[in-house]
């Protein structure tokens, strides 16, 4: 799995972080997310397409 | 209970998507039809009051999935025909092209449309703004950079007002309540976007419904006030609300009221299921019936029905955190739980005059809401206090700037 964000489509909801807390995290400043690790194991794959689906600005995918 | 063989999605947007996707996603390998009534794949509707109307994006940057995406869901979509019936009994939806489409299950995800003052359909110079093609209109009407009135003082009236002033439109907002979005948010943040719009030159005219809208030579010329005040105008945004699309189901048996009526695990009836705007549905924790028009609600319900669909027989209960945003001018509303209604208030990080806060508001002596202005990380950690019933008093208020 390689997951990729779009910085610029982010709105800071948080629901990534929510959803795969070692998978993403958010800037301080703005809120807009950092992603922790591009090529998660497999344990947080799951975790990782939950946080595509609940993202409400389409701003993150996954390539598997 | 079996699985399924078929699933058809009526709606197409941000729930319906989320169902199917979600769908194949727990292995769903069965029929799954798409139904959207605008011709255009997918797309997402926050932007349109923020990036689209103010021309920072291309219209292509709201579209939810690209067409690879898309087709791998493999679906038998039908884009630009709506649903015009439904037989529960026989499980059949018909179409707006006089196709018919059986299925197992269904889930009605049409959505809500933008509401309007009476007597102003088709009238030139008449916004709304609920769908791409609306936001296309007014953008363009903003680039003459007209005198702007705004009826209602919501989430979109608001990010509408402050995107048209910044394109350099002559912008006043009128609303029947004391502050923008002070219905949902209480007097004091109500009270801070009235500041802000107004420093950003935005003429805000509070407590007053708009009797009508005036006509000169077949276009809007402005508004009249129930006062007898009347605000001339190149152009009327109406952002007074919205109504649930639901009239094609009726006489259906689908019990439908306030939007498609479902128990707590948004299921409406044998093989009949609701998501997203138009569903109402009983929130299990909170105890109550609830209908959300926010973007994050559409996308999580779309998947915890897809969820109960295939879970044989076992569903669970839908009971989110809600989580609402709003952008204006360089400001970040976040919104967890529901204020609205709430008695207490109480600013527990940042303070109303730096426009940088965390607020919590509460009722029946708990938390019931978070809210946050530009803390996005510090409201994320307040969610804690609504997620998980938290006595009003055990948190802890002492900190400077509590107005409570």
């Amino acid at each position: 799995m390689h997951i990729t964000i779009d910085e610029e489509k982010c709105v800071g909801a948080g629901q990534c972080v929510l959803a795969a807390a070692e998978v993403f995290d958010q800037r301080e400043e703005d809120g807009v997310v950092v992603l922790l690790d591009a090529d998660p194991p497999e344990e947080q794959h799951a975790a990782a397409r939950d946080a595509v689906a609940v993202c409400p600005a389409a701003a993150i995918a996954v390539r598997e | 209970m079996t699985s399924p063989s078929s699933v058809v999605v009526v709606g197409a947007s941000a729930a319906g998507l989320s169902v199917a996707e979600t769908l194949r996603r727990e292995g769903f390998d069965g029929r799954v039809t798409l139904i959207g009534e605008e011709d255009c794949p997918p797309y997402d509707r926050p932007p349109l009051s923020k990036q689209i109307l103010s021309g920072a994006w291309p219209e292509e940057r709201v579209w939810l999935r690209d067409d690879v995406r898309i087709s791998g869901l493999d679906l038998d979509l039908r884009l630009g025909v709506a649903a015009v019936t439904v037989d529960p009994a026989e499980r059949i939806v018909m179409l707006a092209d006089g196709s018919r489409v059986a299925y197992d299950e269904m889930v009605i995800a049409t959505g809500v449309r933008a509401r309007r003052l009476p007597g102003t359909e088709g009238l030139a110079g008449v916004h709304t703004l609920r769908t791409l093609s609306d936001a296309r209109a007014l953008r363009e009407a903003l680039a003459a950079k007209p005198r702007l009135v705004v009826v209602g003082a919501g989430f979109l009236g608001t990010e509408a007002a402050a995107v048209a002033r910044e394109a350099g439109a002559e912008v006043t907002l009128v609303s029947d309540i004391e502050a923008p979005l002070s219905d949902v948010l209480g007097p004091e943040v109500g009270e801070l976007l009235i500041r802000m719009h107004a420093e950003h030159g935005v003429k805000i005219i509070t407590g007053v419904m708009v009797r009508e809208v005036l006509t000169s030579g077949g276009r809007a010329a402005g508004v009249r006030l129930a006062d007898g005040r009347v605000v001339e105008a190149d152009a009327v945004l109406v952002s007074i609300g919205s109504i649930p699309n639901v009239e094609w189901l009726a006489g259906s048996g689908i019990e439908i009221g306030n939007g498609v009526l479902c128990d707590e695990y948004c299921q409406a009836g044998p093989g009949v299921w609701a998501a997203g705007d138009v569903a109402s549905w009983i929130h299990p924790t909170l105890a109550e019936r609830l209908r959300i028009e926010h973007r994050t609600n559409a996308g999580e319900q779309g998947m915890a029905v897809a969820r109960n669909i295939l879970s044989r027989g076992n569903p669970a209960p839908f009971a989110p955190v809600p989580y609402i945003w709003s952008d204006q001018y360089d400001r970040k509303i976040q919104i967890y739980g529901l204020p609205r209604g709430c008695d207490r208030f109480a600013v527990t990080e940042g303070s109303l005059a730096e426009r940088r806060l965390i607020a919590l508001y509460g009722q029946n002596d708990l938390v019931r809401a978070a809210v946050g202005i530009n803390m996005v990380r510090p409201v994320r950690a307040a969610r804690a206090l609504v997620a998980t019933p938290t006595p009003w008093d055990s948190v802890d208020l002492t900190r400077q700037g509590v107005t409570a």
